[in-house]
């Protein structure tokens, strides 16, 4: 498609990029230890970018032929003269270095080295061991599968060719009584191929999922009061993604998004001196680490990707935005303009945001909470459009007392400001705690998005927590 | 477009052989995207998508696949074969599915909009000058929706609709704003115009000074978008038949316990008066309406062919996720003009946020106020709210705190366009609601 693309690009654009995104989708799903159907998508196409005297269009399709990639050019170029005068900002100005690389990492054990049968062998013997009590109504496995393909070729010469599969293990088991309905479930997305499940201890996740939801139908409330939370991984990585990843894009902190997924409490001013954090706050954007589920080399505008510490030691240091934000608003960022696929434009997103570990055991974070809550796996998020007021719940919870594990708790919410909740914290855990996680639903973006996103993170004690229950 | 659709289809059922049956599904559009900020263009753009589905059936046994289309019928027939050839391949590794259930009965329809949308260039030009002097950020999308059914047994289904969707907001100053939309078929300048003025005026209140309030229970007004947000959610795991058979659902108090909410609450998913295709993915046709919350009373569940197959019951022509997509509910007897009088002193909440389940089983809702949302005393609008916090559920809130719904109604049409420009709708009164609880 090289040729193609640079044959068909419109000669008289000051810029221009052809960007196309080839994706295979299966998922092998077994609910009740019946085979839901298994479905297997392909879907490429091509998005085609211009600037022209100040002015930016784009055009997506799916039409491959030369005719149809000429078509699109000429599209995105009268979107060009459209906004020439329109326009937030003169993208003439913007300046960006064309890309060359390549992002391949390797898979030890590519989707495709083993039979459908064999998959759906290991799908079906998972699901069979969540069926442990009569109590348990519902239980679910599923292996969602993407294999990509990304070829960004640009004016100046420009080429980024990226390709990398993602697994998506999922274990789900919900136990009734009465009119009380619980859930334990699990998602472990990962960049890779089926050495994923290995990684995620997919055949260990079942029992104890079954134990724990059982021992919820039984568990009291969690108690309402003000206390130290221990956050599992499971939903740190929630609390990163909405209260820091959130607030921190820069086309937010610009506008862009009042309309629909809101705007920031953080301003321009604060980069380099705020205090969004404890001292034991250090936040990386690390599109680079191993097998995390948002990994690349280039973002979808073409920028090399490299690590950058967004937080350190507690302080702001940048912005999650691209080079388009960057130079509008004259702050420094990250290669984060992503798309999500060939039928949307990039705009500012998370990749690989990680909470840097610490020095804390999980058994030293335990031991040194008096009276609080263990909370794990993340079921409910609700934040506001400035990201600021939040409300997260949780599926599972254990009262901690005098420094040891307690009564598990069903229903475990807790609420907070982001401004000040991180300045609360108090213990970070070291590597024994640390896991990669990630989902493949964060949304954003008009016309809407949802992109995959990582989030590296190990479990960490809050001091002061307003804490509740279930009704 | 239709014309195409047809000849693909036709052209794979030919291909089948011996027993084999095929159900089809056709997704397309080609749509114009403005997106604004500052009453500037901040992306622009168009984007034209075709995808083909179908699931190959052979027995009981089936497979399923998915292909983008390119619009050369050589390369989509090189496609489609290609797929079919690799769901050939499957099958045999595939047990027999026994919850499998698909359309036998022949029921061909056919929905065709008609395209009077405005140039882009012009639509454009209207926009930008709404937003002359303030501060406009949203997004204009507009173009044609196409979906379309086919089986093996001749069965063909076309919908197809031209619409556009304005969603968007004047701000005045961080997160002071007033939302609004204007969503329809055929751009009318004189209604857009009102639109626009009836939101610069409400910016005028908003420049009055905040208002915050301790949290607490108040008496609040949700007006017809913020109702269709805070009801709408509990279609979230709500209303299918497989989460109330599975103990899943949102309602369980109301299908196990015969809780019951205000006797004046009736929802239904109504697809007459709807703006969605009136058919599913296995080819069954939705009826007019199906009442999900009749008078308080849990009603009908939505049941998709699957669950049909698994608990043994007739399908009512829901999707594949037993979700309302044409959501109606019922009228009250409040005239909308008596709404501040009734709510004396409280909240008018315009737009909420963010919503989600914090006590599935309690069916408790929390999520934040949005945009302009007022502080009302005596029956006047004093102050604008700065975004507060609820945390409720539906048994109080639309249940014995639920004072009444307006008698007239809205009809919301889905700004959404993940993936693909949404096609649901929603038509709802106003709710006023004593003692909701904010708590942050």
């Amino acid at each position: 498609m090289r040729e193609s693309f640079r044959e068909c690009a419109p000669a008289a654009a000051d810029s221009w990029s052809f960007r196309m995104v080839s994706e295979r989708n299966e998922v092998i799903q077994v609910r009740q230890d019946i085979l839901q159907p298994v479905v297997t998508s392909r879907d490429t196409g091509v998005m085609v970018s211009v600037t022209k005297d100040g002015g930016a269009g784009y055009a997506a399709t799916s039409d491959l032929s030369k005719e149809g990639l000429r078509a699109a050019a000429a599209r995105a170029m009268e979107w060009a003269e459209r906004t020439r005068d329109a326009s937030v900002l003169d993208f003439s100005k913007i300046a960006q270095t064309p890309p060359v690389g390549e992002f391949a990492p390797p898979v030890e054990k590519p989707w495709a080295s083993t039979s459908l049968s064999e998959k759906i062998d290991v799908a079906r013997a998972e699901c069979a061991r969540l069926k442990t009590d009569d109590r348990i109504v519902d239980w679910s496995t599923s292996l969602w599968h993407v294999g990509l393909e990304q070829l960004l070729v640009t004016s100046g010469d420009g080429e980024a060719h990226q390709r990398y599969e993602v697994l998506i293990p999922d274990l789900s088991v919900t136990a009734n009584e009465g009119s009380e309905t619980l859930s334990r479930s699990a998602e472990l997305a990962r960049q890779g191929g089926l050495e994923v499940l290995d990684r995620v201890g997919f055949s260990t996740l079942a029992p104890k999922l079954s134990e724990e939801v059982l021992q919820l139908l039984a568990a009291p409330n969690c108690p309402t009061g003000t206390m130290d939370v221990l956050l599992d991984p499971t939903q740190m990585y929630l609390q990163i993604h909405e209260s820091i990843g959130h607030p921190l894009e820069l086309d937010r902190i610009l506008g862009d998004e009042r309309n629909y997924a809101g705007t920031s409490f953080v301003t321009p001013d604060m980069f380099g001196s705020y205090r969004y954090g404890s001292d034991l706050l250090n936040i990386s954007f690390d599109p680079a680490l191993s097998g995390e589920f948002a990994s690349y080399s280039f973002d979808d505008d073409g920028t090399a990707a490299e690590k950058q510490f967004i937080i350190r030691n507690g302080i702001l240091q940048r912005a999650l935005g691209g080079a388009i934000s960057q130079s509008r608003s004259g702050q420094p960022g990250v290669s984060c303009s992503r798309a999500s696929s060939w039928n949307r434009p990039p705009i500012d997103r998370m990749a690989n945001l990680n909470l840097e570990p610490g020095d804390s055991s999980f058994d030293e974070m335990v031991a040194s909470i008096e009276d609080g809550v263990y909370m794990a796996q993340n079921n409910s998020w609700s934040i506001d459009d400035s990201r600021n007021k939040f409300q997260f719940g949780c599926e599972y919870g254990r009262r901690i007392r005098n420094g040891e594990l307690a009564e598990v708790v069903k229903k475990p919410n807790y609420k907070g400001i982001s401004a000040t909740f991180w300045r609360n914290l108090k213990k970070v855990g070291n590597r024994e705690s640390f896991q990669l996680l990630g989902t493949p639903y964060c949304g954003k973006g008009e016309p809407g998005q949802a992109v995959r996103v990582g989030h590296a993170t190990p479990a960490c004690v809050f001091a002061d927590v307003d804490v509740f229950g279930g009704e | 477009m239709q014309s195409y659709f047809d000849e693909l289809a036709t052209f794979l059922t030919s291909k089948l052989v011996g027993d084999e049956f095929a159900t089809i599904n056709f997704s397309a559009e080609d749509s114009d995207f403005i997106r604004l900020n500052h009453s500037k263009v901040r992306q622009g753009g168009h984007v034209a998508q075709k995808a083909m589905s179908f699931d190959l059936i052979l027995g009981a046994r089936h497979a399923g696949g998915g292909v983008t289309l390119t619009g050369n019928a050589g390369e989509d027939r090189a496609r489609l074969s290609e797929l079919l050839s690799d769901l050939r391949e499957q099958l045999p590794s595939l047990p027999e599915d026994p919850h499998l259930l698909y359309a036998t009965e022949v029921n061909s329809t056919e929905q065709c909009g008609e395209n009077r949308l405005p140039d882009a260039a012009d639509a454009l030009t209207s926009i930008r000058e709404a937003g002359e002097g303030r501060d406009l950020v949203g997004i204009y999308a507009a173009g044609g929706i196409h979906r379309g059914f086919a089986n093996s047994a001749g069965q063909r289904n076309w919908f197809s609709s031209y619409s556009f969707n304005f969603d968007w907001s004047f701000y005045l100053q961080a997160d002071k704003a007033v939302k609004n939309g204007y969503a329809g078929f055929a751009w009318d300048q004189e209604a857009f115009s009102g639109k626009v003025e009836s939101a610069a005026a409400q910016l005028e209140v908003l420049a009055r000074q905040p208002k915050t309030i301790e949290p607490g229970r108040y008496r609040v007004y949700l007006a017809p978008a913020a109702a269709s947000d805070y009801v709408g959610i509990i279609a979230w795991g709500g209303y299918g038949l497989k989460d109330r058979r599975t103990k899943q659902t949102v309602l369980i108090k109301m299908a196990e316990e015969d809780a019951r909410l205000h006797p004046g609450l009736t929802i239904a998913e109504n697809t007459a008066d709807g703006v969605a295709p009136n058919f599913q993915g296995s080819g069954f046709i939705k009826p007019e309406s199906v009442t999900l919350i009749d008078g308080g009373k849990l009603a009908d569940p939505l049941i998709n062919p699957r669950s049909a197959k698994e608990y043994d019951v007739p399908t009512n022509g829901a999707g594949s996720w037993e979700m309302p997509e044409s959501l109606d509910i019922g009228a009250g007897n409040i005239p909308e003009s008596e709404i501040l009088q009734r709510l004396d002193t409280g909240v008018y909440i315009n737009n909420v946020w963010y919503l989600n389940f914090s006590d599935r089983p309690a069916c408790r809702i929390t999520g934040m106020t949005r945009f302009a949302c007022f502080w009302v005393e005596n029956g006047e609008i004093v102050a604008p709210l700065n975004v507060m916090r609820f945390d409720e559920t539906i048994y109080r809130a639309l249940g014995e705190n639920l004072i009444g719904l307006t008698a007239e109604r809205e009809m919301i049409l889905d700004p959404e366009t993940y993936d693909a420009r949404a096609t649901g709708s929603a038509r709802v009164p106003g709710l006023l609601v004593e003692d909701f609880n904010f708590n942050l």
